[in-house]
């Protein structure tokens, strides 16, 4: 019984996962297909494609049981069907029942993870009703006599499905001329090298199907035949292929055949007589299947080329299985240092050869797991465009609902960052963005009035900054008013007096639970957050933000971020006979002084730091210890700084840097200020991890 | 008697994992082999000795009708029955997968049990 639930309960997670991943891939092709209808020009590939992504899902939602989703999916990919079959026309109203459909359609998906899709019952009916408005009885197509003249062979008509085949029409209509290129390639890399052709091709025409033959080399070779529509003539295109593994043919199409044969084989005939043109050659050809030179590497469109590429090299992997092969990695890192231990040990006891081998040996290992280390790390890496598109598509909407233009611009999109992080910066990335938006652009009217370009920009960029990515939010809107959030922040009773609040504490009220400038909810994937969340958001990952503005010129949203979460180097500090951990990326220095280096401003504690005044804070009295261990007379002050903020941090020694895995403490001590995590030394030893950016912003609280 | 081998060409992750576990709820230990487009369906059959295919139409590089083409016409994999399973369920789409050489037209959604017993025909 409880067998069979989980079998349900996994399908159902099946499908909502890819289920989820079309609908967000529909919504940033459609965004894409609305662009596109404004500058005119269709690609047929990506009207395919969206209609491809609304088949998937009526038949995977049909199978699983979801009839809801099912039946609209099924009324929307009729209304692409009829886009693609060139049947309609993409007109603004039509664009806007594909957005009313999709965004029902996640709604619908949503809920399905929310526990049923029940009550949209009427939502469906009318978005069904509005996409059947748009269906007008088809006309009939004219029989396709031009394919007959083309004198395919039948084997390639049969396997053209509908949809190839009205491209194929519509080429020739177009006067485009027809091309059956001929390749043959071998079964271990044949996937590549046809992507490869692809692309070269795609940059002169248009593929329209692709079919996969049966050649002389059967065991180890295949042969495709593409079937291709371009305005480019026959010496031409042979020029550009270049390749003796590719031959090509001319099929009955608008112009004549031209009389130069470039390629050296002699044409073999293999179709039946059919009525057809007399000069027109019509086989597909065998093409040289024995040579084994690879083809050059398409020397146009680099960019599309790779990525088609490392498409088909991807495999996909449950983040859950690197979580544990991290795991698996840190614990060796730690069986590692005790082994560098036992071998430090051994030397001072005298087994001062054996020692020496061990410790060649231990040292040998710490290289290897270093590798490994990096090599698990990397595979978590994802590149922060990944994200983008996500953005992409929110601001399209949210710009179009709010009559605003809105052009967003992306830089550093290749910065990498642990998976994780990336889904978890997400929303509140989106939060802000949607901010940027909401209050930071202003109207076309009102930025016309204001002499700025009547489209705003919101740029979004990253990089690395040392062991840190730094994402900006940056908007060239009305800027954040001062004034404003002083007086709202009095109003709601967060502060008591305005008028010693320098202008970067008064952004940092915005962060303050309970702060809302907006006169409503704003709104994010519905729900309604605050910035406060937002904060904690990018907290929860180590990560800090901050804001810049300038009144008419517009905000700068700057997030720091830790690459990865999963193995750091700390350094290992003791304070009060406790043993702690700083992760290594967040500290800056290390002082060693005396008491009477430390000056007392205001009744807080500083020392003097080259130009400037550094706060000081004693971990004995941030975590309220009693002290058992009598003060050092000289002590360390470790210097720690995430973003703009700086601190001192008072410990009584350092006791040296090791890698550590951050495990979490659970839900109980998530709240707790100045705590990241636990980690294990190797020793048996379990110690804490501070939360450095936690820690600068309670003592910057608490203190100022 | 050897272990049957059934490959699957369905670039749904979600509908694999449906067909797979239709498969093995016969609980006749068949080797299943998953591939999630055309042409991870053509390098896999070189390598593994296939039994039956069950196969999508609309994938992204070749679609079914395609591939089976291609069985069709290569000795090697002329003999190989196929099941094509297919939102399509027009008598055109129907037609034109039986001409093209499939064995077998299942339209989705489907009862798992149905499919069951297809399978057991071709491959007792």
């Amino acid at each position: 019984m409880s067998d069979h639930n989980t079998t349900a309960n996994k399908a159902i997670k099946d499908f909502l996962a890819e289920a989820e991943e079309i609908a967000d891939q529909l919504g940033s092709e459609l965004a894409d297909l609305a662009d596109m209808a404004d500058s005119g020009e269709l690609n047929p590939d990506l009207l395919n494609s969206i209609f491809r992504g609304a088949h998937s899902l009526k038949g995977l939602a049909g199978m699983f049981g979801f009839n809801e989703i099912s039946e609209l999916s099924h009324n929307m990919e009729n209304l692409l069907d009829w886009l693609r079959l060139g049947k309609l026309n993409l007109d603004p109203a039509l664009i806007s029942v594909l957005f009313v459909s999709h965004e029902l359609l996640t709604t619908l998906v949503r809920s399905v993870s929310e526990g049923g899709t029940a009550g949209h019952a009427e939502e469906i009916a009318d978005c069904i009703a509005r996409i059947n408005a748009c269906l007008s009885p088809p006309e009939k197509t004219g029989g396709g006599s031009p394919l007959e003249q083309l004198g395919l062979p039948e084997r390639l008509i049969g396997a053209l499905t509908e949809y190839e085949e009205h491209r194929l029409l519509d080429n020739i209509k177009k006067n485009k001329i027809i091309y059956s290129v001929h390749t043959s390639f071998e079964l271990t890399s044949f996937d590549q090298e046809l992507a490869q052709i692809s692309d070269l091709l795609k940059t002169c025409g248009e593929v329209i199907s692709t079919l996969p033959s049966v050649g002389s080399n059967m065991e180890t070779h295949i042969d495709f035949d593409i079937l291709f529509g371009t305005a480019t003539q026959y010496e031409e295109l042979v020029k550009l292929i270049e390749s003796d593994k590719i031959s090509v043919t001319l099929l009955g199409g608008a112009t004549p055949p031209p009389a130069a044969k470039v390629v050296v084989q002699p044409p073999k005939i293999e179709v039946q007589p059919e009525p057809r043109q007399p000069d027109v050659k019509l086989a597909i050809k065998q093409a040289d299947a024995a040579s084994p030179t690879p083809i050059p590497p398409a020397p146009v469109g680099g960019d599309d080329t790779q990525s088609s590429k490392s498409m088909s090299r991807t495999v996909r992997v449950d983040i859950g299985k690197l979580d544990e092969l991290m795991n698996i990695v840190g614990e060796l890192v730690l069986a590692h240092s005790s082994i560098s231990a036992i071998a430090n040990q051994m030397r001072s006891e005298g087994f001062s050869r054996i020692a020496i081998d061990l410790g060649k040996a231990a040292k040998g290992l710490e290289r290897k797991l270093s590798d490994l280390q990096k090599g698990v790390m990397e595979i978590r890496m994802i590149p922060v465009g990944q994200l983008y598109e996500k953005m992409s598509r929110i601001v399209r909407k949210i710009s179009r609902e709010q009559g605003k233009k809105v052009e967003l611009k992306f830089y550093g999109a290749d910065t990498e960052l642990d998976k994780l992080i990336v889904e978890d910066i997400s929303d509140p990335m989106m939060h802000i963005i949607r901010n940027a938006i909401d209050h930071g652009i202003e109207s076309p009217e009102k930025r016309l009035a204001a002499q700025k370009d009547e489209k705003g920009v919101i740029k979004i960029s990253s990089y690395q900054k040392g062991n840190h990515v730094v994402i900006e939010v940056e908007d060239d809107g009305a800027g954040i008013d001062i004034d404003k959030v002083k007086s709202k922040a009095l109003q709601k009773g967060l502060i008591q007096d305005a008028s010693a609040l320098s202008e970067r504490d008064a952004l940092d009220l915005l962060f303050l639970p309970g702060f809302s400038t907006a006169d409503k909810v704003s709104e994010v994937s519905g729900r309604g957050v605050g910035m406060d969340v937002v904060k904690n958001n990018i907290a929860a990952v180590s990560g800090m933000v901050d804001i810049e503005s300038r009144k008419g010129e517009g905000s700068r949203f700057i997030i720091t971020l830790p690459i990865t979460l999963a193995i750091i180097k700390a350094l290992v500090i003791e304070c009060s006979g406790r043993t702690y951990a700083i992760p290594i990326t967040s500290v800056l220095e290390s002082l060693l002084l005396t008491d009477n280096d430390i000056k007392t401003v205001e009744r807080k504690e500083v020392i003097q730091l080259r130009e400037t005044t550094l706060p000081l804070l004693r971990l004995e009295n941030f975590f309220r210890i009693n002290r058992q261990v009598e003060r050092p007379d000289e002590f360390y002050v470790v210097v720690v700084g995430i973003a703009e903020k700086r601190l001192g941090i008072v410990v009584d020694d350092l006791l040296g840097q090791q890698d550590i895995v951050i495990k979490s403490i659970g839900e109980a001590f998530k709240r707790f200020p100045g705590i990241s995590g636990a980690a294990d030394l190797g020793d048996q030893r379990t110690i804490l991890v501070l939360d450095v950016g936690g820690m600068t912003n309670e003592a910057m609280r608490s203190g100022n | 008697m050897s272990t049957k081998t059934i490959l699957i060409a369905d670039d749904s992750r979600a509908m694999r994992a449906m067909l797979t576990s239709t498969i093995e709820s016969l609980a006749n230990n068949y080797n299943i082999v998953e591939a999630s487009s055309g042409f991870e369906a053509l390098r896999l059959l070189p390598r593994e000795k296939v039994d039956l295919i069950l196969t999508d139409i609309n994938m992204p590089d070749i679609n079914g009708l395609e591939f089976i083409s291609y069985l069709r016409n290569n000795p090697n994999y002329k003999h190989i029955p196929v099941i094509i399973i297919s939102t399509e369920g027009g008598q055109h789409d129907i037609d034109r997968g039986k001409l093209i050489g499939a064995n077998e037209y299942v339209i989705k959604p489907f009862d798992p049990a149905d499919l069951q017993k297809i399978i057991l025909k071709y491959l007792n």
